[in-house]
């Protein structure tokens, strides 16, 4: 692969580690205030500051590699819906406590197999962004685990309402582990790792999981995805404008 | 019956080498969630290295009442302490 | 302040040769500056004006997470919301340390937050107010954290020992709260002409209500006068307004922002600021609950609790199970 489209690719990367996080840091921000319980405001903050940090790396990287001067901030601030890299899970509303939930579980789970994957990239920066990140998606999914076999096996209602999140996100959950060319390109690289690997780890994990947590999944439901490349669900259009209000309306403005 | 979730004691090392220390409390609904807990709660700022939670319920406390019985006998024995003892500048530190 | 216009007997402090001996051997060991502890003797005034000074303490950690968490989702910068979610996530620890000193005296948390969803408990009358422009966090951690700081390290003088360590806690870690605000303020005043227009309307918003929070004047107070005399308040509301003045005039100064007082103007004989009266009805007023955003804060905080009733009582469902497996195990 030529050198541009190696950065290229690079960059495709480092848009997609950094906007899931950033999306999904965004959402769980929300709660801030408004969890369950006092315990679990402290703890979503978190998860929320850990995924936040890991999107100002992953997007300083990102500017870094494209080398117009576009800080972590301008890239997070400035650019347009299209731009962006996330995966449509990620920004998928917050709805109940449920939803919130597993929409965080179906992250984890392919989160940390592709940080450590990661951290064996052969691009020294990518190695280790992804070797501070992976301690703290250990975290997560560890909480995430907890929470999705306890509330699957935990009343009725905690488990309709888990049920019921499963059933709306999972269709999301098949675009973390589907490689497109740029995944295919970074995999022969070195850079990136075989998504198809993680995608069988994926699996088997979920499958264990979701058993012990008495909830199902349909395995052959459609999978809805877009969001790697720029087609996003309705949902990000509501996200950025608020995230992005006070930046555009007094530009060049330093806070 | 309540479904207020129960009172865990959390206890943190500091540093290694250090014994856990009682830092306070929270509600979890069980101990793995209140190891979580008192991790996201008690360790924010880099505070601990270990963690230790226990049921609150389950701590036996002396009565503040004896007080004097379990802890004034003590004060008496005063050659337990190294100053009872006169030791000669010459024999050196001992 | 946090805790205004708490509460104690109302009875007027008794002198030691008043009291019975229990209750004297108590007073002793508070002039003393020994800490009571939970389950020792105390006068139930002391145990009941302590449950209410510290819940409604800690209920205003928890409901002044709202007007900050407003901005969370709309910080200007990455670093800025990262500074901001840590810091309502502090207010949220903040008031689950106050809770579980609460709660040593005899009362839960759940009974505590019950009372506060209910309106019987009352909270800082300064979180009622809107959080309109960004600047409206810088004005919040400077003039409001640095008030409650102001109120909260002689609090941790307390005669009773787990408000005490709580408070000691809470005081290092909020040590950096009223300097991130300031910090916002700063840049402002430093900023384009909008954001230094924005940083002085904060300022015009949230003065007064900042000076309100120390509750009204309390020289004549029987339950302040209890209060001291137990060792749960350390000084007068006046004494902290004015200090609160003294220290703050300088800030705005420096920051070029004018404090909204004509009366403002300094004393060369006291050393002090002479600065205008409080307009108490509108902190009695908000206090009652009629002020800007009374009704959406407890709107917020009883959503919070009903629509997490499902995910607290399914993990002890499953925690009740567990155990239920591990007995018949056995």
């Amino acid at each position: 692969m030529a050198a541009r489209e190696h950065d290229q690719a690079l960059f495709e990367l480092a848009l997609r580690m950094g906007d899931n996080a950033l999306i999904l840091g965004q959402r769980v921000s929300a709660w801030c205030g408004h969890a369950p319980v006092l315990e679990e405001d402290i703890a979503l903050a978190n998860v929320a500051l850990d995924l936040i940090g890991q999107a100002s790396l992953w997007l300083g990287f990102a500017g870094e590699i494209e080398g117009k001067g576009r800080s972590a901030d301008n890239l997070a601030f400035l650019r347009a819906d299209r731009a962006f890299r996330n995966c449509l899970l990620v920004e998928q509303p917050n709805g109940d406590f449920g939803h919130t939930l597993v929409r965080q579980f179906l992250f984890d789970a392919w989160h940390l197999p592709m940080l450590k994957a990661l951290t064996s990239s052969s691009h020294e920066r990518v190695a280790a962004i992804a070797a501070k990140s992976a301690k703290e998606a250990t975290y997560h999914l560890e909480r995430s685990e907890d929470f999705i076999i306890r509330l699957g096996d935990g009343s009725d209602e905690s488990h309709r309402r888990m049920q019921d999140a499963l059933d709306a996100l999972w269709p999301f959950a098949g675009e973390l582990t589907c490689a497109d060319e740029i995944d295919v390109a970074l995999a022969e690289s070195g850079a990136g790792p075989d998504l198809v690997a993680i995608g069988a780890e994926y699996k088997d994990y979920m499958e264990r999981t979701l058993k012990e947590a008495t909830l199902t999944v349909g395995w052959e439901a459609p999978v809805r995805k877009g969001g790697k490349t720029g087609d996003h669900s309705e949902a990000l259009g509501h996200i950025l404008p608020e995230m992005q209000w006070l930046q555009r309306s007094h530009p060049g403005a330093v806070w | 019956m309540s479904n207020e979730w129960p009172l865990w004691e959390v206890f943190v090392r500091g540093q290694h080498g250090l014994a856990h220390r009682h830092v306070g409390s929270l509600h979890a609904p069980d101990a793995e969630l209140a190891l979580n807990n008192a991790r996201d709660v008690y360790t924010r700022r880099n505070e601990g290295v270990s963690l230790w939670v226990v049921k609150s319920t389950d701590i036996t406390a002396s009565a503040p009442g004896d007080k004097e019985p379990l802890f004034e006998p003590s004060n008496a024995k005063v050659y337990r302490h190294p100053s009872f003892f006169d030791i000669p500048d010459e024999v050196g530190h001992m | 302040m946090y805790a205004q216009m708490v509460k104690s007997t109302g009875e007027g402090v008794k002198s030691l040769e008043e009291m019975e001996p229990q209750e004297r051997a108590f007073q002793e060991r508070i002039n003393a500056d020994v800490k009571i502890e939970p389950k020792e003797w105390m006068p139930e005034g002391y145990r009941k004006t302590l449950i209410r000074q510290i819940s409604q303490h800690a209920h205003s950690e928890i409901v002044g997470q709202l007007p900050e968490g407003n901005w969370i989702t709309r910080a200007p910068t990455l670093e800025r919301k990262m500074i901001l979610l840590a810091k309502v996530q502090d207010e949220a620890g903040h008031g689950l340390y106050l809770y579980c000193a609460a709660e040593t005296l005899g009362v839960s948390r759940d009974e505590m937050t019950e009372q506060l969803l209910s309106g019987k408990a009352k909270y800082s009358s300064i979180f009622n107010y809107p959080t309109l422009t960004w600047a409206d966090i810088g004005a919040i951690g400077w003039l409001v954290d640095g008030a409650a700081i102001m109120n909260q390290v002689p609090l941790q003088r307390c005669s009773f020992g787990p408000y005490s360590r709580a408070m000691i806690r809470i005081c290092k870690e909020e040590s950096f709260h009223q300097r991130q605000g300031y910090d916002i303020m700063m840049k402002l005043v430093k900023g384009t002409p909008e954001q230094k227009e924005m940083a002085q309307d904060a300022l015009n918003r949230w003065w007064w209500p900042s000076l309100m929070m120390f509750g009204p004047s309390d020289t004549d107070s029987v339950h302040s006068a209890q209060s001291m005399a137990w060792g749960i308040k350390q000084n007068s509301n006046d004494e902290l307004r004015q200090k609160f003045v003294d220290q703050t005039v300088p800030q705005a100064e420096y920051l070029g922002l004018n404090v909204p007082d004509p009366d403002l103007k300094w004393n060369d004989e006291r050393k002090s600021y002479d600065f205008g009266e409080v307009d108490w009805n509108e902190f009695y007023e908000v206090l009652k609950g009629n002020g800007p955003c009374n009704a959406e804060r407890m709107a917020a905080r009883r959503k919070a609790w009903d629509d997490g009733a499902w995910f607290r009582e399914g993990l002890m469902a499953h925690a009740r199970k567990k155990e239920t497996r591990k007995m018949a195990a056995e």
